[in-house]
């Protein structure tokens, strides 16, 4: 179980505010956490990572205490069991797959088993050779989550993992999220923006605003996809068309048909 | 050529060889620091570093001259203490190139430290990795270009040092005599012969340096990209 109450002055665009945070989790537990940009949900993960040092309150994790103002105690970075998957991923350029995952993993036992393990997990051991590089971002992205877990973390802090991914790849990523998380049971706080995305992984939603929750419940149920006509007004290259959507609005969507068809478009909501 | 031609290049090679393996064990430390550091007082600090990139070579002569000699506390310390004569000896000239190409080496290493993103280190803190793991398995390795620059810099910039050897060095051959020194040194009884032979040894070692500095950050920016 991990409970705690944490604060730290924000510096919003609506001018200065105070962060003020108090939850608990579930061993196991999925939490998303939502809301505009400058609500401080990165600061919260940071400072559950201990990469931001709060100004004041308490973080316990199970019965060990990682921060607590009252008796000056702090836990550096390096002595949290946790795995935290970065907004830019943050691989390391000069190491391959595999070594980012044992360097990573290296101060386990059983190191070389746990990482062939999590290549293997996460679909990675064709590109085990390959350098940060030289993959996609959807890649780039299994392998941070890969490495966060390389650690036998006890915690896993993922800071809007996927918001810089395209549709289908995002799609796939969620599915790998959500196996990571049925698999190992990890407590996990995720940073998300997308409705359908929380609906599909968390268990419990946070949406913060200014530095204060809105709202703490179960996450809002997203209709499922509903159909729109619309005409494909032009092919372009790379398997995209143009279409015309009822009302005149113009989009971009990858399929195949011709020019002037009626197509039905699925509407996801992110 | 003659032994004194030899002697001179060696010397002037152990100059800046010495130099460039000590100031980058010094400047790698200073460099973080100052890279990393929100104190009020780093723009001081950094002016510091600098200085010798703007004063004359003569200025800092003069003052690590009287520095050196026994009378001035910190020389008598050196001199009756340590039993260090610095002033006239090849250590001697070695501080002084310490001090005087001290920013080449600083600045190109503490704008590498900052130019990589701070998550590079904060993953690796969350990996559980201390500093000292995280600087020589993260840092370092993904800031050759940086290292490469400031090593390639210190050593050619301390092979035409001029004004602090003469200051604190002389003109001993053998002992402070470097290559800079002897073109000087055979202009004035004008034997050109002799210092077109230096010359064109630091001119040909300078070139080549500079075109494999330019040759290996080209490979390492399209292997690191």
């Amino acid at each position: 179980m991990i409970d705690f109450h944490l604060t730290k002055a924000l510096h919003t665009a609506a001018g200065p505010r105070t962060l003020d945070v108090a939850l608990t989790l579930a061993p196991g537990e999925l939490l998303a956490l939502s809301g505009p940009s400058g609500a401080g949900k990165t600061t919260l993960l940071r400072m559950l990572a201990g990469l931001t040092r709060p100004d004041s309150g308490f973080l316990r994790v199970e019965g060990q205490l990682w921060y607590d103002q009252a008796s000056r105690q702090w836990l550096p970075p390096q002595r949290r069991p946790l795995g935290f998957v970065f907004q830019d991923y943050a691989l390391f350029p000069n190491m391959t797959v595999r070594e980012n995952l044992a360097f990573a993993a290296s101060d386990q036992s059983g190191a070389a088993q746990l990482v062939s393990e999590l290549l293997e997990l996460l679909e990675l051991t064709e590109l085990a050779g390959r350098r940060p590089s030289a993959l996609s971002g959807g890649q780039q992205q299994r392998v941070a989550l890969a490495r966060a877990l390389a650690r036998r973390p006890r915690l896993l802090l993922l800071d809007e993992p996927l918001s810089a991914l395209d549709l289908p790849t995002r799609l796939r990523l969620q599915q790998a999220l959500g196996e990571v998380h049925r698999q190992y049971k990890l407590t996990t706080v995720l940073i998300s923006h997308d409705p359908a995305e929380i609906a599909r992984l968390a268990d419990r939603v946070v949406e913060l605003d200014l530095g204060q929750v809105r709202r703490v419940g179960p996450p809002v149920a997203v209709a499922a996809p509903a159909t729109v006509a619309g005409r494909v007004l032009a092919v372009l290259p790379g398997g995209r068309l143009r279409v015309q959507l009822p009302g005149g609005a113009e989009v971009e969507v990858s399929g195949t048909a011709g020019v002037g068809e009626e197509i039905a478009l699925a509407v996801v909501y992110q | 050529m003659p032994t004194d031609y030899w002697q001179t290049l060696r010397l002037t090679l152990a100059l800046a060889s010495c130099t460039t393996v000590l100031l980058l064990l010094l400047g790698l430390p200073l460099a973080y620091v100052l890279a990393h550091s929100r104190s009020r007082l780093r723009p001081l600090a950094e002016a510091v570093v600098s200085l010798p990139l703007v004063l004359p070579p003569t200025v800092i002569g003069f003052y690590l001259l009287l520095a050196f000699s026994d009378s001035t506390a910190l020389g008598r310390f050196l001199i009756e203490k340590l039993g260090l004569s610095l002033n006239f000896s090849f250590p001697g000239i070695l501080v002084g190139s310490l001090v005087y190409s001290l920013p080449f080496m600083v600045q190109p290493l503490q704008a590498g430290f900052q130019q990589l993103p701070r998550s590079l280190t904060e993953a690796a803190y969350t990996l559980g990795k201390s500093r000292l793991t995280t600087l020589r398995r993260v840092l370092l390795p993904n800031m050759k270009p940086a290292l490469l620059n400031g090593a390639v810099l210190t050593f050619a910039h301390t092979l035409g040092e001029f004004g602090v050897v003469l200051m604190i060095g002389g003109n001993l051959p053998g002992r402070t005599r470097v290559a800079s020194i002897a073109i000087y040194d055979e202009v004035q009884s004008l034997q050109y012969d002799q210092a077109n032979a230096y010359a064109g040894t630091l001119l040909a070692v300078a070139f080549a340096i500079l075109v494999a500095l330019y040759w290996f950050s080209k490979k390492d920016a399209a292997h690191l990209s």
